[in-house]
């Protein structure tokens, strides 16, 4: 589905990702962890489509496809789907109108007609449920005066109305309480199947308690300096990161 | 009747012109108008028409806009037309007293009714002039700046025509008044109507001002409004400026709010050549509340000048000017406000921002803030931005699958909202989104008419 072949990225002359390779099946969940500013979020934010950064080197196939040369909303169409780190908050537009548009436009991609306004309500309804959302949420500007999981909620909660093929969850998890996480996880889970694929960054082993990943990155200073299975989470919690620099310095 | 003698000073020609038909001008108008006249004359000839060297005109010059040759109609020219034939308001659902003025003159025949059960007048200034003297003595001209600022005297010593809005203590209009102010003539012309809003103690109105071109002449309007907003009166007063792109809309409008009055206005400029719209704000009592707010799209060589003068004259009062542009192509404009606070006015709390989206690297905008502060106990701010469409958030919208052009027409549209959600006339402030809309996608650039009229809303 997704091959990252020797990417670089720099922004601004600072090297951050140093030749990343990757490659995701359909059906696999990959957790990707890793210290604070290792690159995790600008690997996101590459596959996702931000042009604030240089690719120097390498490719990414998505689905055959080259996905470098497409356009942010291109990639939304073919079924990316980016969940933030720092979801945006942008005044003025409602989340109803976002939404309607987004669903939309992609119904368009497909050859579709614009939902009608009950189904389309329905299907909301049900998404809000799976995430557990409030209901007045929806009724608001996108993101605006939500709080810090109320945002993360909300990116699941976009996730479950775009239905992507592969999704990317850029600590997702981070600033949740245990019941919050556990209801993201659930959220992810129930998405989860055999067509679609999904890559959940992370800084904690903890989520992976509840999503369990089929393999486990450990990217550090712009490199994948390790991969295993959800054994390798646990090993990381247990010896931190550190464990990993004199590893690869030794290595 | 025309303005020609090129080789004499603008000034001197309104002036030779005002003082060869002043018999005319005067004919049909009481004193409570015409002991205006020659004051203003005068101090017109001392100002002039303000080029960039008046600080307030610094991005704005006038002149060139005078310097063609109008028809000035000191009489009004018979336009044999049938109105419904060429225009309509087609807000839905907007139920509204209409007044018209066509080039400036009061449209009778619009007007069936113009005194209300509960007192309150809706009628020409010509009319009002003879049938309330008392209140044209205590009101006209009392709250414009005759004297000092040019276009007002200008405007003074013509001013013929207008419309008068009386609402007696206590009263509520029950529906808002609809002046339309229709320009429409086979010649270059100039309009210098007048209009005065008398909102006594306790009163409540909503005022709207349509303003349209309806022929493509090139037309100058120099017009001026006075309100007096008394004791606890509230009135919200919308504007909408929609004229084409060879007119030059100059408007001067002067508010006096008395203590516990509570006054938003709002300015929507969809289209226009040249405007320069000033207000002039007194807050002429404690624990006022006034809003001024605008909205300007302008594209092409447009240009819009805003200019507020907001005068705290008084202790306890509160006022919030917010300004916001969205300019394409070559576009320019200019925002001056200005914030004094009086000695006496403490615990006054006055902001003012103003934002602008510069869709090109050829538009431009200025913006200079003023605050003048004698108070020491005062909350007082002023801001402004000017550049692009915020990156992050285009960038989220795309990331959900959303093009390019809706992205930023989302977002356009978010920035607009904070000024139209201002317009407390549902079925006005529905049709102003929709049209904004319109506009920002570029829908109704090609359309030189008024878009009010060709926007076509009740047929799809
Ligand atoms: N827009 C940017 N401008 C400059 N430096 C950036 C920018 N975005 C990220 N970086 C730098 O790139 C490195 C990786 O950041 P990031 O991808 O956010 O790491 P992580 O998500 O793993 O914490 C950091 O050193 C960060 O400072
Ligand atoms: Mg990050």
């Amino acid at each position: 589905m997704l091959t990252i072949k020797n990417l670089h990225v720099s922004i601004e002359d600072k090297q951050i990702l140093k030749g990343i390779n990757l490659e995701v099946q359909k059906g696999e969940i990959h957790a990707i962890m890793g210290p604070n500013g290792s690159g995790k979020s600008t690997l996101a934010s590459v596959l996702a489509g931000r042009n604030l950064f240089n690719i120097t080197e390498g490719e990414i196939i998505y689905e055959g496809k080259n996905l470098l040369e497409m356009a942010p909303e291109e990639r939304a169409r073919e079924g990316i789907f980016l969940g933030f780190q720092y979801p945006v908050e942008i005044p003025g537009v409602s989340m109803m109108n976002f939404l309607k548009t987004a669903v939309n436009e992609q119904r368009k991609h497909r050859g579709l007609e614009p939902m009608k306004s009950s189904d389309f309500l329905k299907m909301m309804r049900e998404k809000k449920d799976l995430v557990e959302i409030d209901s007045n949420l929806t009724n608001r500007s996108v993101n605006e005066g939500f709080s810090g999981g109320e945002k993360k909620r909300n990116e699941i909660f976009q996730m479950a109305m775009l239905d992507p093929r592969l999704s990317i969850l850029d600590e997702t998890d981070s600033g949740l309480d245990i019941d919050a996480l556990k209801i993201v996880a659930h959220g992810v889970n129930k998405l989860k199947s055999s067509e679609n694929a999904t890559i959940v960054i992370t800084h904690y082993q903890r989520l992976l308690n509840y999503i369990i990943p089929d393999r486990v990155h450990v990217l550090y200073d712009g490199q994948i300096v390790k991969s295993g299975n959800k054994d390798l989470a646990i090993e990381l919690e247990d010896k931190g990161y550190d464990w990993l620099r004199k590893e690869t310095q030794a290595g | 009747m025309s303005i020609h003698a090129q080789s004499i000073d603008l000034k001197d020609r309104f002036a030779a012109f005002f003082y060869k038909h002043q018999s005319t001008i005067r004919e049909g108008l009481p004193e409570g108008i015409n002991q205006h006249r020659q004051v203003a004359i005068e101090a017109f000839q001392q100002n002039g028409i303000p080029d960039r060297n008046v600080e307030d005109y610094k991005y704005t010059d006038l002149n060139p806009a005078f310097e063609k040759d109008y028809r000035t109609y000191i009489r009004p020219k018979q336009i044999d037309f049938n109105l419904n034939d060429i225009f309509h308001c087609d807000v839905p659902a907007l139920d509204t007293h209409v007044v018209l003025l066509l080039n400036g003159w009061f449209y009778e025949k619009k007007t069936p009714q113009k005194k209300l059960p509960n007192g309150v007048i809706i009628t020409s200034l010509r009319e009002a002039a003879n049938e309330y003297p008392e209140v044209i003595q205590k009101h006209y001209n009392q709250y414009a700046d005759s004297k000092n600022q040019g276009l007002t005297a200008l405007n003074t010593a013509f001013a013929q025509d207008g419309v008068f809005i009386y609402v007696p203590r206590g009263k509520a209009m029950d529906k808002p008044v609809q002046i339309i102010n229709l320009l429409m003539d086979e010649e270059p012309g100039m309009s210098q109507h007048r209009n005065l809003m008398v909102m006594e103690e306790g009163s409540q109105a909503k005022v709207i001002v349509c303003d349209h071109t309806l022929s493509q002449s090139t037309f100058l309007t120099n017009s001026v409004t006075e309100i007096y907003a008394g004791q606890n009166a509230h009135m919200d007063f919308v504007r909408i400026q929609n004229e084409h792109n060879d007119s030059t809309q100059i408007s001067n409008l002067y508010l006096n709010q008395e203590r516990d009055s509570n006054v938003t206005s709002n300015t929507i400029s969809l289209h226009g050549g040249l405007i320069r719209n000033n207000y002039y704000l007194r807050l002429n009592g404690e624990n006022c509340e006034n809003k001024t707010l605008g909205l300007y799209l302008t594209d092409r060589g447009q240009h819009i000048d805003s200019y507020v003068h907001m005068d705290h004259a008084h202790p306890h009062s509160r006022s919030n000017q917010l300004f916001k542009g969205v300019l394409d192509d070559y576009a320019t404009g200019a925002f001056n406000g200005r914030i004094l606070v009086r000695q006496d006015a403490q615990k006054t709390e006055a902001y003012q921002a103003n934002n602008n989206i510069l869709l090109t690297d050829d538009a431009k905008m200025n913006s200079k803030p003023q605050l003048e502060i004698y108070a020491d106990d005062v909350k007082c701010s002023h801001g402004g931005t000017s550049g692009q469409l915020n990156g992050d958030a285009l960038f989220y919208l795309r990331s959900r699958g959303i093009p390019l052009k809706e992205a930023q027409l989302l977002l356009m549209y978010a920035f607009a909202h904070e000024i139209i959600g201002e317009i407390h006339i549902q079925p006005l402030q529905d049709r102003i989104h929709e049209l904004t809309e319109k506009r920002l996608r570029g829908e109704l650039t090609r359309c030189n008419y008024c878009q009010m009229h060709c926007g076509d809303s009740g047929k799809n």
